[in-house]
């Protein structure tokens, strides 16, 4: 539904040049929620704001639901813009005009009649829940309404794409959950592909079905939610689900296990302690719910060197279950301990003996 | 001079002020609101320099508007009356009157003079819009057109109105030259009666309605200015 090819941007001023998109191809399924995460710099503002040109790439292209905005004409554009919803950080509605007037706002620019700005503006804000609140002012609205009233004026046009450039961080935490709750139900009613950027993981696990992380304005990783969960030297899955945990203080093998839906019910570790008769010690676990889909990750210790556990371990694969050996083929890279989730030394973690045994 | 004969002096001039300042505010209006607007967006970084590039005729328009505008401002008012004396002849030959005397008259120079005056008020308010609302429109598909009605100078709406109050009362001070091309109005009163003739009452009698006169329009602008104001 979005894709973006080879996506560049340089800013330049007077004697530097700043590289704020760097080669970044992405690629937005129809009807996912897709989530784009960095810190600030990375250039995640910029890539959304160059997906309607309101940037122009220095290089690449952008194509929206077929069309390769890049090419189009200015008046082209104006017109493919109207199909593309877009809600900000800071709301940016109108102060001169109330809840209703701002949400006709789309539909004046693109000459809809006033009978029917009437009725599709009422149907919005039913919508987003604020029929109540259609004389308002935005000066006389919480964060969260505003929000929804942003939501209301980009689902004006019956967009196919919303594009949400840190929606919820000027919100609380509940109110965060509640605009993106809203978000999740719009996209299933209206078939709605939605692209976000934000620097908050909260927000990418609560939401989003695929995920890219950003930096230095590179994508260094990218996919669906599910897989990278499995990627063992995923940044993303590791800052999503975190364990926590350092392998110190432990003889014996540590072994990372990683398990989605139907297997989380399996009781593997005492089939495993029965079966090979091997000691279990459980240093962490933890079990979360990513993109609608339990999740769980633990970390166990098994007695013994690795050689001497090949064979429970090749159990545990044959469950199919994700199980990465730590130290196993990266003893000489420091392992992380509880707080590196943060720091570059993260990304060495336990890449592993084989992906599939 | 007694009040009899004042009176009618008095009601005449007021007519003649507001006669003057109206069709001066007009005008004004009509052409410094554009100039304002425009400012904005042919300067670094406003819309149609991002549309048409920095190297395009657009920064030069820039340029040669910021520059009329500074003239225009730096002329003390009396000299630019005179100096324009000729154009307001030529403009109000337009009028099928030509002829640089008269309340009439007045109103070139005076537009003149307001239009660099009201155009930088408009600048300085248009630019306070939030830039983050020109582009929420801008992704609705608006054009340049549209970015300035619905979001620019709808926004900018109390803030232009403030402008529009200070820049009234200005004309009116300006107004009090207007004998110099024997045009009337209460400045003129006060000036030929009340200074040159040693009249303490007309003088005094005309300052007060003058007085009056801008406090009324300071007044008005400033509840108008309130009243759009959502913020």
């Amino acid at each position: 539904m979005i894709r973006t090819t080879a996506l560049t941007k340089v800013f330049r001023s007077r004697d530097r040049e700043v590289t704020a998109l760097d080669h970044v191809d992405l690629h937005v399924a129809e009807g996912e929620i897709f989530g784009v995460l960095g810190r600030s710099g990375a250039g995640k503002s910029t890539l959304i704001r160059t997906v309607n040109l309101l940037e122009r790439p220095t290089s690449g292209t952008v194509e929206v639901a077929g069309r390769e905005l890049t090419a189009l004409s200015a008046g082209r554009l104006r017109a493919e813009r109207r199909r593309i919803g877009m809600i900000f950080q800071h709301f940016n509605l109108l102060s001169s005009r109330d809840v209703a007037g701002n949400v006709a706002v789309p539909l004046e620019i693109a000459g809809v009649g006033r009978a029917e700005r009437t009725r599709k503006v009422g149907e919005l804000l039913d919508l987003v829940g604020l029929s109540a609140h259609a004389k308002a002012y935005p000066a006389q609205l919480s964060g969260g309404q505003k929000q929804r009233v942003g939501i209301a004026r980009a689902l004006a046009n019956d967009p196919r794409v919303l594009l949400c450039d840190e929606a919820t961080s000027a919100l609380d935490p509940e109110t965060t959950r509640s605009i993106l709750d809203l978000l999740r139900d719009l996209r299933s009613s209206l078939g709605l592909t939605i692209l976000l950027i934000t620097h908050e993981m909260d927000v990418v696990k609560t939401v989003c079905d695929s995920a890219a992380l950003m930096e230095a304005g590179r994508v260094v990783e990218s996919g669906s939610l599910t897989d990278l969960l499995t990627r063992p030297d995923s940044r993303l899955a590791r800052d999503m689900f975190p364990l926590g945990l350092s392998a110190d203080g432990t003889g014996g093998t540590v072994v990372d296990i990683t398990f989605r839906g139907a297997e989380t019910a399996q009781p593997f570790v005492s089939t495993l302690a029965r079966t090979y008769n091997v000691d279990v010690n459980i240093l962490g676990a933890a079990v979360e719910t990513v993109a609608g889909r339990q999740v769980g990750r633990m970390r166990i210790a098994l007695d013994g060197t690795f050689e001497q556990n090949v064979v429970p371990i090749g159990y545990l694969r044959e469950q199919g279950l994700q199980v990465d050996v730590l130290g196993q083929d990266t003893a000489a890279r420091p392992f992380p301990g509880p707080t590196a989730s943060d720091s570059d030394s993260a990304s060495a973690v336990s890449a592993t003996a084989g992906k599939d045994a | 001079m007694p009040w009899d004969e004042l009176r009618p002096l008095l009601w005449t001039a007021t007519q003649e002020t507001f006669s003057m300042v109206g069709w001066t505010m007009l005008f004004t209006v009509a052409v410094g609101l554009p100039i304002g607007v425009l400012l904005v967006l042919t300067d670094k970084g406003g819309l149609l320099n991002a549309r048409f590039g920095a190297a395009s005729p657009v920064t030069a328009l820039n340029r040669v508007l910021g520059l009329v505008v500074n003239v225009g401002r730096s002329f003390p008012f009396l000299i630019l009356l005179v100096a324009l004396i000729p154009f307001t002849r030529w403009v109000m030959g337009l009028f099928g009157q030509a002829t640089a005397i008269g309340t009439d008259a007045m109103v070139v120079p005076l537009t003149v003079a307001a239009i660099p005056f009201f155009a930088r008020l408009v600048e300085t308010s248009v630019r306070e819009v939030d830039r983050g609302l020109v582009e929420a429109a801008q992704a609705m598909g608006a054009s340049v057109p549209t970015v300035v009605r619905k979001v620019l100078v709808r926004e900018a709406l109390p803030s232009l109105v403030a402008g529009l109050t200070t820049t009234t009362i200005a004309v009116i001070g300006y107004s009090a030259m207007a004998g110099v091309i024997g045009a009337g109005g209460l400045g003129d009163l006060a000036i030929r009666y009340g200074y040159k003739n040693f009249d303490d009452r007309t003088m005094t009698v005309t300052v007060v309605l003058l007085i009056v006169i801008v406090q009324a329009v300071q007044f008005t602008g400033g509840f108008v200015s309130r009243r759009l104001n959502h913020r």
